[in-house]
């Protein structure tokens, strides 16, 4: 058979038993990359917006970091879409016609109107900065920096309390915006109502929890990587700041996920029987082992022992990264594994030997480049932004550190 | 003229609003979307199909001339209509299958590639498949760019210009009528044919059934065989249970039918 006549699907996918003629998975690798960036996405800002709204002191040296790094995901965020779409040239309508019955024509509104929001609080969280670079630097990068000031050279004790305001409200604004981009993505999926696995008015819920923790613990993992590679000091009062996060989401995202496994077993409906197979046994390793146990239980078991250190930190925040990818595997290749028939399964095969343009589209390469990219997005960012510099030393360190501790000391 | 601090801000927000919504978002207050949300059945003209499974006996006949007339290449494995073979043996067991969509027929007692003895059959049937062209069509519900759409007769439809190939369409129709076509890259599916019902002719694949067990009429004209059989014979439709009032109707389901 040519390749141009195989049907969109069958080169990944393998069917048992019966399935429907037309059945392939139609929503591959592409669709557990999406929901996972912009996940991550939303958690960055979440953990950001932690010190600008509710004043965390110790998150302030992440608090920019978070920021930039949230955005250079969002840059990406759309890219998986665009490689899934069988018609890309075509996507434009989705800004001339939306049909807003459908959760998908939301998307352009809401991801312009977030892209709007971190723009311009990162725009104001670093204007002094910029100023001050547009003044000093000549030539290319000087035309840059004055481009970037956007006119605006006040740095005055007044304009830089207006600044503090603005930034205090976009940062406000920004968690109900991040929470609506990624609910809106649960969403998209909960509304399914053929796959049985993602039909759940849990969902938007489901994957703005495990959002908020692959966000932080992306946060957690690249900062102190970036401040080792920099060989500058990490504040622990930070690190553990983040992980508190992290272990209240985490335990947010247990339940919701648990109460919605739960369900399907206890109402045990039609398509129970092949959703139980799914998960004991074909999904078994994928589900229970990696994203259940490796990607929340150890990890919140880990955070939750006395004297966390930074090893400790680190190698949690990994598996909770691990883990939530897994479960956006799981749900959304998961949920398309389930016959609609009930009768039978199909099995994603990524397709790695890129022998035709359907193959390399489909496999690991335009994937992995994805998943890069952000991380250079934010070594570039951070040539012109000072994003991991003008951090803690030990001295700003040790007095926050004393503060929680007060903190601590007045509560008993 | 006196503005306070309060109304300037009022009045802004809400020159903000009106400007940032599309005009495309005020497609949910059309009045015939909202009617037919109260009304779901109309009188009007509305294209409905009948298969009479207990005359099917899965030549295939049907699949090859739809591949044939509507130009879905031939080899490929996705199809407009499929009949889908089921075997219930006698310990209860059921084997369902449908080779390549039966664009050959079943012509082997052969169910998913096993042989099986005739004496352990209790007992066995086909049931042809299209797509439903729903009342309320999930989708066409969830179509982001409005590609897909149900015309007035009731006849669901895709505009190939206009699909993006997201797939979110394929997804949620739960008879997995739709599929990508492998040449326009864009979903595809049944259209009863409209290019020809529409000239007052038959579906392809009712033309090319050789037992009468397919037949497309209006299901308001009291002189169609359709509104016959519908209104006087016990018929059953496909996946009620999602709620998207399909209209391919059925003479002679059973419960092991998926």
């Amino acid at each position: 058979m040519e390749a141009a006549e195989l049907a969109h699907g069958a080169l990944w996918t393998i069917r048992e038993g019966f399935t429907y003629p037309n059945e392939y998975i139609y929503w591959t690798i592409h669709i557990v990359v999406y929901p996972y960036i912009t996940g991550l996405v939303a958690g960055a800002f979440v953990l950001s917006s932690m010190y600008h709204v509710f004043g965390k002191e110790e998150l302030k040296p992440v608090a920019r970091f978070s920021l930039v790094f949230s955005f250079a995901l969002l840059l990406m965020a759309p890219s998986p879409l665009m490689l899934h779409l069988t018609q890309p040239l075509n996507s434009v309508e989705l800004m001339l016609t939306p049909h807003f019955y459908s959760a998908i024509a939301a998307f352009t509104i809401v991801y312009l109107s977030y892209m709007a929001v971190v723009l311009a609080e990162i725009w104001f969280v670093f204007r002094p900065f910029i100023i001050e670079q547009a003044k000093e630097k000549k030539g290319l990068l000087g035309l840059i920096y004055n481009a970037m000031t956007l006119g605006s050279f006040d740095v005055s004790e007044k304009a830089r309390h207006t600044d503090e305001k603005i930034i205090k409200i976009l940062a406000a604004v920004g968690i109900p915006a991040a929470a609506l981009l990624h609910g809106y993505v649960g969403f998209i999926f909960g509304s399914v109502k053929t796959v049985p696995l993602w039909k759940t008015p849990l969902m938007p819920f489901i994957f703005l929890m495990s959002a908020i923790i692959s966000g932080v613990a992306g946060c957690i993992v690249t900062y102190i990587l970036g401040m080792a590679l920099k060989r500058n000091f990490i504040c622990g009062a930070s690190i553990r700041s983040m992980c508190k996060v992290l272990v209240w989401f985490l335990v947010a995202a247990i339940v919701l996920e648990g109460v919605d496994l739960i369900f399907h077993g206890y109402t045990a409906e039609e398509s129970w029987g092949i959703m139980s197979e799914l998960l004991f046994q074909r999904f078994a390793f994928k589900m229970i082992v990696v994203q259940w146990l490796l990607g929340m239980i150890l990890p919140l078991f880990l955070l939750l022992l006395p004297r966390l250190t930074m090893f400790r930190a680190f190698t949690s925040a990994t598996l909770v990264l691990i883990g939530v990818f897994m479960m956006r595997w799981d749900v959304v290749i998961g949920g398309q594994s389930m016959s609609r028939s009930f009768a039978g399964f199909l099995t994603y095969k990524m397709p790695i030997i890129p022998n035709s343009i359907e193959a390399f589209r489909e496999g690991p390469f335009p994937i992995g480049f994805l998943m890069i990219m952000p991380f250079i997005l934010l070594f570039i960012f951070n040539r012109v932004l000072p994003v991991f510099t003008e951090v803690f030393n030990e001295d700003d360190c040790g007095f926050t550190e004393g503060l929680l501790t007060k903190k601590d000391h007045a509560k008993h | 003229m006196n503005l306070s601090r309060r109304k300037l801000l009022k009045m802004g927000l809400l020159a903000v609003c009106g400007t940032v919504i599309p005009l495309s978002a005020l497609e949910i207050f059309k009045p015939e979307a909202a009617a037919s949300l109260i009304h779901p059945y109309s009188e009007k003209k509305r294209w409905a199909f009948v298969v009479d499974t207990t005359k099917c006996v899965g030549c295939g006949m049907c699949v090859k001339a739809c591949k044939l007339e509507n130009e879905v290449p031939f080899d490929t494995d996705v199809q407009r209509t499929w009949v889908e073979r089921y075997v219930q043996l006698k310990n209860g067991e059921v084997i369902i299958d449908s080779p390549h969509g039966a664009r050959y027929g079943f012509t082997k007692n052969d169910p998913q590639g096993h042989d099986v003895d005739e004496a352990e059959v209790a007992k066995g049937l086909f049931v042809p498949k299209l797509c439903n062209h729903c009342e309320k069509p999930s989708c066409v519900q969830v179509c982001p760019v409005g590609a897909t759409y149900k015309t007035d007769d009731g006849v669901v439809l895709v505009d190939r210009k206009w699909c993006i190939g997201c797939g979110y369409c394929i997804t949620n129709c739960p008879y997995f009528a739709r599929f990508f076509h492998p040449i326009t890259n864009t979903a595809d599916k049944c259209t009863f044919c409209y290019h020809r019902i529409t000239k007052g002719l038959n579906t392809a694949c009712s033309d090319a059934c050789a037992f009468g067990v397919r037949k497309i009429g209006l299901i308001n004209d009291p002189s169609s065989e359709v509104f016959k059989i519908i209104n006087t014979e016990r018929v059953m439709v496909l996946k009620p249970e999602y709620g998207n009032e399909p209209h391919v109707f059925y003479i002679g389901l059973d419960d092991i039918v998926r």
